[in-house]
């Protein structure tokens, strides 16, 4: 005897037949099962994004780079020509220079202030958060504009800094905030570590918030002082940040073009140009493409060792 | 004809569509005639305004809508750049200097345009022709120069002892230190910027003999006794006579300063007098009475070579990727004309000269201030960078990378006149015989 199979009706058979959507919903579900292919899928919008926005314009600038292109002129292989021109050019020497110096003391600045600001910050005062809140207005200003207010303050006729300072007596004539190159070079990296400072110090901050406070007690019990339990305590702990914040940092003001073009455009006498500043000239003011490509193409090399060493610091600091 | 009685054939007539269908091509205004013109911000505002206000009578002329935008002068290159390179952009742009050599490639020709223009007005002054023409092709429309002259401060130079303004360099020197020493500086930029700077530097090359190519314009010739000498009077000048704040200015700075009673004399355009004289109200001199009735004007003074001028002239291509190149041109050959040309050339008050000799003999300069008549006939003496060779694409490049002007900024930083000059002819030698 036949035993009613389950689901069955009056010992009838019902076979469950296939809706009719049902084959394609089994091959979507395949699809999204596959995990290459859903991966590939969901990467894809990215791909093209940074496939549109950063190779295709970065292998652009490289064949730039190795032509003779000029503006409104069809570019032909030349090879490192035009590298060899740009090193043996001596605006691109100074501004290769420029661009070590302003990186160098603008993120030492940036650093040893967003340090002591984050330090500050992280105690417990009245207005605590406003003040954190006011902290980052340097930060969201738009840089033209910060910069253009500076460029008033040292402008060399009406700088209002040097208003101050002849008023309440400190000087007799006036600084050359801006007309003198060594004035010049100093004035831009103090407008640079005013405007990058905030960033510094809302990451350290950040950072010191997730030292646990009983690690600073146990150090105190011990008679460890202010600058011990920084040094013991604190600074190993904020390493990892501190140096992602460094590397940003230097990526930034490395290639750092808006705060140089309008506060001195590159003068007096190239001695305030940068790598990005120079190439622009070059690039787009002058029209010489190619060369302008192989001058800002300079910065590459040294961004890729400084991301290098980041992360094989990183990776060290995982491992240990 | 009823609504239900109208027929596929009618509605196409009456909704104009069979037109359309018939010349295969969209009308003027729905294939987009629109036409962009880019302009430097005028340093007298109201040319702009005139330029503005004429536009709504140049659409209904040409049945185009016609979009007028100004921009700062030194963005004009790096905008006209990014245009070619895009393919899209601005149809005319305002050019400068000798830039058709510059974007050459870039542009369409004029010459249609042009000639006739030259040959309405009279011919064109001497200068256009090598700014403007490439292998005997107009590449760019004249429209205008900008003459410069020394504006000064009539009764500070009188109580220093000047009956007139120095007709040499070393006049001036004696003239100015001691101007100087009375808080009364002389005010020039050595800056990056496109014109103080340059018509400044150029000029005071030239008058000292010294040149940057020779005749052909690929061997260069800077290396000489005539630019040492230059740079020399220079690093003088500026200690002894100038305000040193003069290294970081732009173009804008030495009127801020003239009109603040902050020096008493600065290369520019009639701007400075201009300005002055339709704000007198607010621009006045440390006896309160308006500033202009104390300005004059004077060309800039003879080195031992001769006296020089480097104008700026503007002149309006046509972009190779435009949509609209008929319109372009018919809309710069209705700009030119008189009617039109006369209201903005009226409303500049001497500050830019004509294209033409014509325009020197426009009522307009009989009605000017003294102190404007002097610029009547500037554009008839005025030479172009590159000299003594042809203005050319390499000119541009060693003018737009400020060579000349950093050789005087290094000059007067302290560097040596001789390692100033040897600096400034090997960039320049990069440039001209690479």
């Amino acid at each position: 005897m036949k035993k009613p199979i389950a689901g069955g009706t009056n010992g009838a058979v019902v076979v469950a037949l296939p809706h009719p959507g049902t084959r394609r919903a089994r091959g979507l579900t395949r699809f999204l099962e596959s995990e290459r292919l859903l991966a590939s899928l969901l990467l894809a919008p990215t791909v093209v994004l940074l496939g549109t926005f950063i190779a295709y314009p970065f292998v652009s600038g490289v064949w730039l780079s190795l032509s003779d292109t000029s503006v409104g002129n069809v570019g032909h292989f030349v090879g490192l020509k035009n590298f060899a021109k740009a090193w043996d050019d001596s605006i691109f020497q100074q501004a290769f220079r420029n661009t070590f110096f302003y990186t160098f003391w603008a993120t030492i600045f940036k650093l040893a202030l967003g340090m002591w600001l984050a330090l500050l910050l992280n105690r417990s005062f009245r207005g605590k958060r406003l003040v954190r809140a006011s902290m980052l207005l340097p930060f969201i200003i738009p840089t033209v504009l910060s910069t253009f207010a500076w460029r008033w303050m040292f402008d060399p006729t009406f700088s209002v800094l040097n208003w101050l300072l002849f008023r309440t007596g400190f000087i007799v004539n006036k600084i050359p905030f801006l007309s003198d190159g060594v004035y010049g070079m100093w004035c831009a990296i103090v407008v640079n570590t005013w405007r990058g400072m905030p960033f510094f110090a809302i990451t350290l901050l950040a950072g010191l918030q997730t030292i646990n406070p009983d690690l600073h007690e146990a150090a105190s019990l011990d008679g460890a002082n202010g600058w011990q339990r920084f040094w013991h305590v604190t600074w190993p702990l904020l390493k990892p940040v501190t140096l992602v914040v460094v590397v940003f940092s230097i990526i930034q003001t490395f290639s750092d073009f808006q705060l140089i073009y309008v506060l001195t455009g590159g003068g007096p006498a190239n001695a305030t140009h940068l790598l990005a500043t120079y190439a622009y000239q070059v690039g787009v003011a002058t029209g010489l493409l190619g060369e302008g490509a192989a001058i800002s193409l300079f910065m590459l090399p040294v961004l890729f060792v400084v991301v290098w060493v980041q992360l094989r610091y990183l990776r060290r600091l995982e491992g240990a | 004809m009823d609504v239900k009685s109208m027929d596929r054939r009618y509605f196409l007539k009456i909704t104009g569509i069979a037109g359309i269908l018939a010349a295969r091509q969209a009308p003027a205004f729905a294939q987009g005639s629109t036409l962009h013109w880019v302009r430097w911000v005028d340093f007298i505002p109201e040319s702009d305004l005139e330029l503005k206000r004429q536009m709504p009578e140049a659409e209904k002329a040409l049945g185009a809508k016609i979009q007028f935008e100004t921009i700062n002068a030194n963005d004009l290159q790096p905008r006209i750049t990014a245009a070619v390179q895009s393919g899209s952009g601005a149809d005319i742009f305002n050019f400068q200097y000798n830039w058709p050599h510059l974007y050459q490639n870039a542009v369409i020709d004029v010459s249609e345009v042009a000639s006739a223009l030259s040959k309405a007005e009279g011919g064109f002054y001497e200068v256009w022709a090598p700014s403007c023409q490439v292998n005997g092709k107009w590449l760019s429309v004249p429209h205008s120069i900008v003459g410069n002259a020394v504006a000064y401060r009539k009764s500070w130079l009188k109580e220093a002892g000047a009956s007139h303004y120095p007709k040499t360099w070393d006049e001036a020197r004696k003239l100015f230190a001691g101007l100087k020493k009375k808080g009364k500086p002389y005010g020039q930029t050595l800056g990056h910027t496109f014109g103080d700077a340059p018509t400044f530097t150029y000029p005071m090359t030239w008058a000292f003999g010294a040149a940057e190519t020779d005749k052909s314009g690929k061997k260069v010739v800077l290396q000489s006794k005539g630019a040492v000498e230059a740079v020399k009077f220079m690093q003088g000048f500026w200690k002894e006579c100038c305000d040193e704040g003069g290294l970081a200015w732009d173009d804008t700075n030495n009127n801020r300063a003239f009109h603040a009673g902050e020096i008493s004399a600065t290369l520019n355009g009639a701007s400075i007098y201009i300005v002055a004289k339709r704000q007198k109200d607010k621009i006045k001199d440390e006896k309160g009475e308006p500033l202009f009735q104390d300005i004059d004007h004077a060309p800039l003074p003879a080195g031992p070579a001769g006296g020089y001028l480097l104008f700026l002239n503007q002149s309006h291509a046509v972009m190779r990727y435009s949509k609209n190149p008929k319109l372009a041109k018919d809309f710069l050959t209705w700009l030119h004309k008189p009617e039109n040309y006369g209201k903005w050339f009226a409303s500049q008050e001497g500050y830019s000269v004509g294209s033409t000799h014509k325009w020197e003999n426009d009522p307009m300069w009989g009605k000017l201030d003294e102190p404007l008549k002097m610029f009547r006939t500037a554009a008839r003496n005025t030479r172009l960078f590159g000299y003594a060779g042809p203005s050319t694409a390499k000119a541009t490049e060693a003018f737009t990378k400020y060579i000349i002007t950093d050789m005087y900024a290094k000059g007067v930083q302290g560097m040596s006149a001789e390692d100033a000059v040897k600096w400034a002819e090997g960039e320049l030698k990069k440039v001209y015989e690479a």
